[in-house]
């Protein structure tokens, strides 16, 4: 009899064990965020994906609807190539667009998708073809620098002069492909 | 001037052979461990000895490191008005630290002592060498079970002490600080990864009950049969499985967080 409780007593033990495990795993990380829903996965590039991270949200209107997987350079457009999967129960039409954001003013970045307006939707694989880069700050304080330089009048200060080049590729062109 | 260099020489020499003779000693500790799974009651009989009798100190100190740390972290992230992060930090600061590590030492003093002196007794009672008489290898009869039951108690103990330190560092954030609950889960749930960092907590709670019970056991077994020589060997157990466990962090931080 004594052996038997202490058999139970090491089985509530090993069970405490497994529920604290469970706990940790599902309410206080990240394991129910792999839920077993179905994902489908989309490529989109981008000239410049700043602070982007792995596993960042990929978000719509605010709801987050995937994660970015990967994230690689592309070797013949010298262009971030970011994959990201997106839950099956969302789709978004083929001309939907892609933006990397940031959460607040010293958030996190996430890819940020609004659908566009075509009858067929992203499949399995796709392409986004219309992004926008991330904004990157020194990009923005270059142009700023150029503008106010512009504004004057006068032939800027020797280190305005370099202000052009960043204005030019500037944050929030569009991309062309 | 000679005797200082003999005596330079002597210590050297003695600090090997210590080593060498821990270094077999845990060969043979891991040569006889599986064979302790033919006689599983005796693991489960040092289960409860170990695991489960020191669930009360383990339960009682992982609360009370949660409220702590919740508090503190409280104060400390208001003025960045950064308080839903609270849960983040503390569940990260347990899961990947103070879990394994507080837990480890808490079990070096709670059951790593109770193994040395029940050992170093059973030395001085003679009654490892009636066991050698009897063709009992008292290795694989007294020190694979306990061995057994030390490294798959302390996994479960430090889940247990970082989840109930959740808990705790939730009651006074959310419940009496007034911390949003729902931000509060969220971060935390978006942040800490399931491999990274509970996952390789507990690779590093595994890793200590190895070094805490194998310390035990070895102070143990290698007591002077005297009440001193236990005494001595029981004060040699909590320090170095302190030492040991605090060095061993350091190592297996930098190895398995440098690049997050």
């Amino acid at each position: 009899m004594a052996k038997k409780s202490t058999e139970t007593l090491v089985g509530v033990f090993v069970l405490l064990g497994i529920i604290a495990l469970a706990f940790l795993a599902l309410k206080a990380a990240n394991l129910a965020s792999f839920s077993a829903a179905k994902t489908y996965t989309v490529r989109a590039r981008f000239d410049n994906i700043g602070g982007l991270k792995k596993n960042a949200p990929v978000r719509s209107a605010g709801v987050s609807v995937g994660q970015v997987t990967s994230i690689t350079l592309d070797k013949n457009t010298y262009q971030g190539l970011v994959t990201m999967k997106i839950n099956e129960s969302v789709q978004f039409p083929v001309d939907s667009s892609a933006k990397i954001l940031t959460a607040g003013l010293l958030g996190d970045q996430y890819v940020g998708i609004e659908p566009g307006s075509d009858d067929k939707n992203l499949a399995n694989g796709d392409l986004i073809k219309q992004t926008q880069s991330a904004i990157v700050l020194e990009n923005l304080i270059g142009q700023m620098i150029f503008n106010k330089a512009a504004d004057s009048g006068t032939a800027p200060a020797p280190g305005a002069s370099l202000a052009p080049a960043p204005a030019a590729s500037a944050a929030a062109s569009g991309s062309k492909k | 001037m000679i005797a200082f260099v003999n005596s330079v020489g002597q210590a050297t020499l003695r600090a090997f052979a210590a080593l060498g003779h821990a270094a077999y000693f845990a060969v043979d500790l891991a040569r006889f461990t599986p064979s302790s799974l033919r006689r599983f009651g005796l693991v489960v009989d040092q289960i409860y000895a170990i695991g489960y009798r020191s669930l009360t100190i383990i339960l009682a100190s992982g609360f009370a490191v949660g409220c702590v740390l919740a508090l503190q972290m409280y104060y400390a992230l208001v003025p960045f008005g950064a308080a839903e992060s609270l849960g983040l930090v503390v569940n990260l600061s347990l899961v990947r630290e103070l879990g394994p590590v507080v837990t480890a030492l808490l079990f070096a003093g709670r059951a790593g002592t109770a193994l040395t002196a029940e050992i170093g007794l059973m030395k001085a009672g003679e009654q490892l060498s009636a066991m050698e008489l009897m063709a009992v290898d008292p290795r694989s009869r007294v020190l694979a079970p306990r061995f057994l039951a030390g490294i798959v108690s302390m996994p479960i103990l430090a889940i247990l002490y970082s989840a109930i330190g959740i808990l705790g560092a939730w009651l006074i954030a959310v419940e009496l600080i007034g911390v949003d609950p729902a931000n509060f889960w969220s971060i935390m749930q978006s942040k800490v990864d399931i491999t990274r960092d509970v996952g390789n907590g507990i690779v590093k709670s595994f890793v200590f009950g190895v070094i805490c019970t194998g310390v035990a056991l070895y102070q143990g077994y290698e007591t002077q049969a005297t009440p001193e020589g236990v005494a001595y060997a029981t004060t040699r157990t909590v320090v170095f499985s302190s030492l040991a466990v605090l060095a061993t962090d350091f190592i297996l931080t930098a190895m398995m967080f440098s690049t997050s």
